[in-house]
């Protein structure tokens, strides 16, 4: 009798261990198979985005090789029968595309030089100094960033036309020689760095210029190339302040000469357009990968932070 | 080498005065630690020494040189700071190496020097290396490293060793200390670790709310201390305090009247024989804390809880003990807290048998 007991007691447990296995592993394959499906998902998200960010661009790149009844075709076709590299050369000769690249280059690059001489100064200024009336004029830099263009370009056009500065490059650099916001965000880079790196400097002996060069600014080098790169490509890419500040082909910006290819035969041709922008962005794409460890660098440094 | 005055010093921020009327010398040569509570004052002090801050009122000198005026980097005066603030984007060399190129020091004698400085410090494998790759230890080395490399007269050390591990620490304090035997230079060194203070520092300033309670050597200090703050804070466990009025079968016979009556936790016996003659105080014992050679009890009396420490005696197992304190071993405080002297006691017993 006790032999039976036993063994009968003895399937029940091991029923009920099996059972207690059993659902332990089905829990764990559902874990798995959610965090496997969230991954699918997260995936496809990203990639649904990244599409719809390239889509125009691959659009672009597609359209500047065609022919101009090819661009026309519906349905559209994706990769153009026999590519078209004429549109890049019809492009660069529809005006003095040389002279809109150099005054550009110049442009962009001389507001991007100037900047930076001016904010580095003035944000390390506004976090590292109390002096009378700090907050008052940091107050009024953040006002300007408040400011839109549209409201102030007539009186600096009337400005710059006084100073005879109209169709200069002097005069499209000199109103952006520095920027608030530039200012702004590199005066918080500046304040997170601890007083003590300051204070062991000057115990070093080092002047105030060499801690500003040597110590403070290579630390805030993401932050600074960050800025960087977004006043070039808004320079680059502005297409309002050199319309309105440039009445000749002196001084007038790639922009502006890629929007005159539609304006040559009165039909818009998209395809040599295209290869215009193409012609047009290309200078940034190449700078962008240049730089991106160092953005990427900024923005994770600043979350982790 | 050289002396440190401070004369009257004084330091207000905005309408918080931090110290008041301090006035210290800090010998030549000495390993000088400023030591107590957090907020005390004793890191404003040693930033006012080094320049980083300007005191309030008063004058600091150094070898006889007013240095009120003079800024940080021409006080010869180097500083190794709690979290190193070592320069991130600078190499292990550049970081040694600013200072002297700041001083216009020439390019043969600065690599002389950093070589010199890295095999002292144990850095010669590191040098090429960035802060931010180097383990806390060897960051530390750093700082030192750069803070002695510009030879200075004096060297200022601000909690340096508070980021590292136990074991390291005991490893650098012993470091600390050889280094400044060798290097015979003023130390100035501030922690709140009054087992770093009295490991380390030949003179010790025990500061608290901006005064100085007591500059003296360790053993004064611990034998010998000035006033109730002093007694509580140097010693581990601290010196346990009794209200004088919850005293009982003791007589006093003082002067001024006592406040309270303190006794090392070392000093304290458990279990002694009646030969022993000694204030007397029965409890409960709450905890026991074993570390080897040392055992530490935590001991519920009825004037209150107080601490015991035996070395090399078996763990007591007794739930209820009687702890003897010779009476030579009794510290009495005045009711502002300060030390009264020449006072003696006796079991009040005894007193009274002799009298009859």
């Amino acid at each position: 009798m006790e032999s039976v007991d036993n063994t009968i007691g003895n399937i029940g447990t091991a029923a009920a261990g099996s059972q207690r296995s059993y659902v332990r592993t089905r829990k764990a394959m559902i874990r798995q198979t959610m965090t496997a499906i969230l991954r699918v998902i997260n995936t496809v998200c990203l990639l649904a985005l990244v599409l719809v960010f390239a889509l125009p661009f691959i659009w672009m790149v597609s359209t500047s090789l065609k022919t101009l009844p090819e661009t026309m075709i519906f349905p559209p076709r994706w990769i153009p029968t026999d590519p078209v590299w004429q549109n890049y050369a019809d492009a660069w000769n529809t005006g003095p595309f040389l002279r809109y690249f150099t005054n550009s280059i110049i442009i962009a690059g001389g507001i991007l030089i100037l900047q930076m001489l001016t904010i580095i100064p003035a944000s390390y200024a506004f976090a590292r100094y109390r002096f009378a009336g700090s907050s008052f004029l940091f107050g009024i830099v953040m006002v300007t960033l408040m400011i839109p263009a549209q409201l102030i370009f007539l009186p600096v056009y009337l400005e710059l036309s006084a100073f005879k500065l109209l169709n200069t490059h002097l005069g499209l650099i000199l109103p952006f020689a520095s920027s608030a916001f530039g200012i702004f965000m590199l005066r918080q880079a500046f304040m997170q760095i601890s007083d003590e790196l300051i204070e062991a400097a000057r115990l070093d002996q080092a002047a105030e210029w060499k801690i500003i060069l040597r110590i403070m600014v290579p630390l805030v080098k993401p932050v600074l190339v960050t800025f960087a790169l977004f006043s070039f490509i808004a320079h680059w890419n502005d297409y309002f302040w050199p319309l309105v500040m440039t009445t000749n082909e002196t001084a007038r910006t790639l922009p502006l000469g890629i929007a005159k290819i539609r304006e040559v035969e009165g039909v818009a041709t998209w395809n040599v357009l295209m290869a215009g922008n193409l012609i047009l962005v290309t200078p940034i794409l190449i700078v962008f990968f240049l730089s991106q460890r160092q953005i990427i660098k900024a923005f994770v440094y600043n979350g982790v932070k | 080498m050289a002396k440190i005055e401070l004369k009257h010093i004084s330091k207000k921020f905005k309408d918080e005065t931090v110290i008041e009327d301090l006035n210290l010398t800090i010998k030549d040569g000495s390993f000088t630690v400023l030591v107590g509570p957090s907020g005390c004052g004793k890191s404003t002090t040693l930033r006012m020494v080094a320049g980083l801050e300007k005191q309030t009122g008063g004058e600091i000198w150094i070898d006889d040189e007013c240095v009120n005026d003079t800024p940080p980097g021409l006080r010869d005066v180097a500083m190794v700071f709690q979290n190193y603030a070592l320069y991130p984007t600078m190499s292990v060399r550049g970081n040694i190496e600013f200072g002297l190129k700041n001083r216009g020091i020439a390019k043969r004698e600065r690599e002389k020097l950093i070589a010199d400085i890295s095999e002292i410090v144990g850095l010669t494998p590191h040098l090429n290396k960035k802060p931010q790759n180097l383990s806390g230890g060897q960051r530390q080395r750093v700082a030192l490293a750069r803070a002695m490399v510009k030879q200075p007269k004096v060297f200022i050390l601000d909690e340096p060793l508070s980021n590292l591990d136990a074991k390291l620490r005991n490893q650098m304090r012993t470091e600390l200390i050889q280094l400044h035997k060798r290097l015979g230079t003023t130390f100035v060194y501030v922690t709140h670790d009054q087992v770093e203070a009295m490991s380390m520092g030949d003179e010790i300033v025990v500061m608290n709310k901006g005064v100085i309670q007591q500059a003296d050597t360790p053993m004064k200090l611990y034998h010998d201390p000035a006033n109730r703050f002093t007694a509580e804070f140097i010693g581990t466990p601290a010196m346990n305090m009794m209200n004088g009025q919850d005293l009982q079968g003791i007589e006093i016979r003082s002067a001024a009247a006592v406040g309270h009556v303190g006794f090392r936790p070392e000093q304290a016996l458990i279990g002694a024989g009646a030969e022993i003659e000694g204030y007397e105080i029965e409890g409960e014992i709450l905890t026991r804390e074993s570390l080897g050679a040392e055992n530490i009890y935590q001991i519920q009396s009825r004037t209150g809880v107080f601490f015991v420490k035996t070395f090399l005696a078996p763990l007591e197992t007794a739930a209820r003990v009687k702890v003897t304190i010779p009476y030579g071993q009794l510290y009495y405080f005045g009711l502002n807290g300060e030390r009264l002297r020449g006072v003696e006691a006796s079991s009040k017993r005894l007193a009274a048998a002799g009298g009859r």
